[in-house]
């Protein structure tokens, strides 16, 4: 039987901490719920650490962990979180091979989640790490994602940000591009909104537009087959890239790249420019099927006209 | 502490200071352009760490920032190595002109190197620590101590009882703004707030001497009240008014100490010769 996201994470922490004897820091790890039930109920004897609640010390110490050569895996249990516990991660272990030679590799799970949640439990805010040199960004929303990139990981010296989202975690299914035939217009889509993406594409379709979707795993470096951009360069009216952070970041970066290879049109759609609240009018959430059909249906009737 | 263990100390700092004197006078001339801190005035709390340390076998980890000129050499760093990184050569140099004074790195000595964000080697250090339990220590200046990341960190060392040594090297200035001007409180007293040794003393070889038996049984955090000779960078000079630990222990071993310095300037000065016709 198929196993979910969170039980594809459960069990590579699992595998992490018993077999490659590495580490886990976080906060709060041991307590109610396990890290939405990604964590195995393990404890500081068999390596998983809880850190103080002091944010940006706590980064410091996994990335001097990293420099032991012990691969830590770092939970950063909202994505907001991540303003004060990156500061370490991004300016030393990121660097530290490229400068004195000494890889440091962390594993950054950072986990995304909205609804009623305030600007810093809410959404992804995997930009911040865009700037950075020495840092690789993937987002899995699948289990077979998540296992490529762990592995990928072990068998590189790296530091890798992995944005995760609670709302894949009872997901089983892989997620397949389709970018075959000529298509009206292409959605690619990062973190949560693909499956919100997934739905708009059918929206569009219903009214008798060609819409392709290409899914994004590999955020920095950006990876998208040629086939994908094909798809795109060949397309009538272009793409859009659709995020569940502001569009400020890595979504306007990444519509310029593939502009650039393309030579299409390229439109971003992500957060709105405020900050996100707790009641309903005034939170912020990933564009939903509705919002991201809307938003084409009027790029591809301005395209027309 | 014997007049021996007191020789020994001060051939490491005579090493310290007269390698520092040849970089205040490059850097003045420009041979030096990349900014410097020099740890000249400094030199008796790495140079007498070192030399304990040593005589009990122990090779620590060892994590610094900048201002740390004196720390690679007493803890055996080649002077040849950190020559080449002042002098920024990318062919030579041990990060391929990467590191600069700031940041001085050496797998050879077991020493990390610096982001450059100041304070930022107490948390690495003491993650490194907790994973590899080896005696580590951590050296920070006043004004780091005061980043608040430092003082979470320490707490969390405290708990969990690491072989650690956290070196305050206290000159009293955060570029020259003073320790009473920032804060009301002493780094010593915070250490033992968090549970655990801290003591404050002055650079003398023979205070340092004292807390030995402590090193690397427990965590513990020495504020070493020293004084730095120049600039917070470059080359120049604040005031001649400054203690200088350097000419006070030299007097106090009279022949022995003006031998010493004589011999080891001349060797420094030759090694700065060689390297700059080899460059």
């Amino acid at each position: 039987m198929a196993e979910t996201v969170r039980e594809t994470i459960k069990k590579i922490i699992r595998n992490h901490l018993k077999k490659k004897k590495g580490k886990v820091f976080g906060q709060c790890l041991t307590a109610v719920g396990w890290v939405g039930g990604t964590l195995p109920e393990l404890y500081e004897k068999d390596g998983m650490i809880e850190l103080s609640m002091a944010d940006v010390a706590g980064g410091g110490i996994v990335t001097g962990s990293a420099l032991m050569k012990n691969r830590p895996i770092y939970v950063i249990r909202y994505q907001g979180f991540n303003w004060y516990n990156a500061p370490m991660i991004v300016n030393y272990a990121a660097k530290s091979k490229e400068i004195w030679n000494t890889p440091c590799p962390v594993f950054v799970r950072g986990i995304g989640m909205e609804g009623a949640i305030g600007p810093v439990a809410g959404s992804s805010h995997h930009s911040l790490y865009f700037r950075m040199p020495g840092v690789k960004i993937v987002s899995p929303m699948t289990p077979g994602e998540y296992k490529k990139i762990y592995k990928s990981f072990m068998s590189e010296e790296e530091v890798y940000y992995v944005s995760e989202h609670r709302g894949s975690f009872n997901n089983k299914k892989e997620l397949i591009d389709d970018i075959t035939g000529t298509k009206d217009f292409v959605i690619i889509a990062i973190s949560i909104t693909r499956f919100q993406a997934i739905e708009a594409k059918k929206k569009l379709e219903k009214k008798g537009y060609k819409i392709g979707i290409i899914h994004i795993l590999w955020i920095k470096p950006f990876k998208i087959s040629k086939k994908a951009l094909k798809c795109v360069s060949n397309s009538r009216f272009g793409g859009i890239i659709i995020d569940d952070d502001y569009v400020d970041g890595i979504s306007n970066s990444l519509a310029n790249k593939v502009n650039h290879l393309t030579n299409k049109k390229i439109f971003t759609m992500g957060l709105s420019d405020k900050s996100a609240g707790f009641h309903k009018k005034v939170d912020n959430l990933p564009p939903n099927a509705d919002q991201i059909s809307n938003k084409i249906l009027g790029i591809l009737n301005n395209a027309k006209k | 502490m014997d007049k021996k263990l007191r020789i020994k100390v001060f051939e490491k700092a005579s090493l310290c200071r007269n390698f520092e004197i040849n970089a205040f006078n490059y850097s003045k001339n420009r041979t030096i352009k990349i900014p410097i801190y020099l740890s000249a005035g400094q030199e008796f709390t790495p140079a007498t760490l070192s030399t304990l340390i040593f005589n009990k076998k122990i090779k620590p980890l060892i994590f610094a920032q900048h201002r740390c000129h004196s720390t690679y050499l007493s803890f055996g760093g080649k002077i040849e190595n950190l020559i080449v990184e002042l002098l920024g050569n990318y062919r030579l140099s041990n990060t391929r002109g990467m590191g600069g004074s700031a940041s001085i790195y050496s797998k050879e000595i077991k020493m990390y190197g610096h982001d450059g964000h100041m304070g930022t080697q107490v948390p690495i250090g003491i993650g490194a620590c907790f994973t590899s339990r080896k005696p580590t220590i951590v050296f920070m200046g006043d004004a780091s101590a005061e980043e608040d990341y430092v003082l979470g960190a320490l707490g969390w060392a405290s708990v969990k009882k690491l072989p650690i040594l956290f070196i305050v090297e206290d000159n009293n200035l955060s570029i020259l703004t003073e320790k009473k001007v920032r804060r009301n409180w002493h780094m010593h007293e915070v250490a033992r707030s968090f549970k655990m040794r801290g003591y404050d003393l002055n650079d003398n070889p023979k205070e340092i001497y004292k807390y030995q038996k402590y090193f690397f049984k427990e965590p513990m955090l020495l504020n070493i009240n020293t004084n730095r000779l120049f600039w917070h960078a470059g080359a120049g000079k604040d005031s001649d008014e400054i203690f200088d630990r350097y000419l006070n222990e030299k007097k106090y071993l009279g022949s022995i100490g003006e031998r010493i310095d004589k011999k080891i300037k001349q060797k420094v000065d030759e090694i700065w010769r060689k390297q700059l016709e080899k460059l």
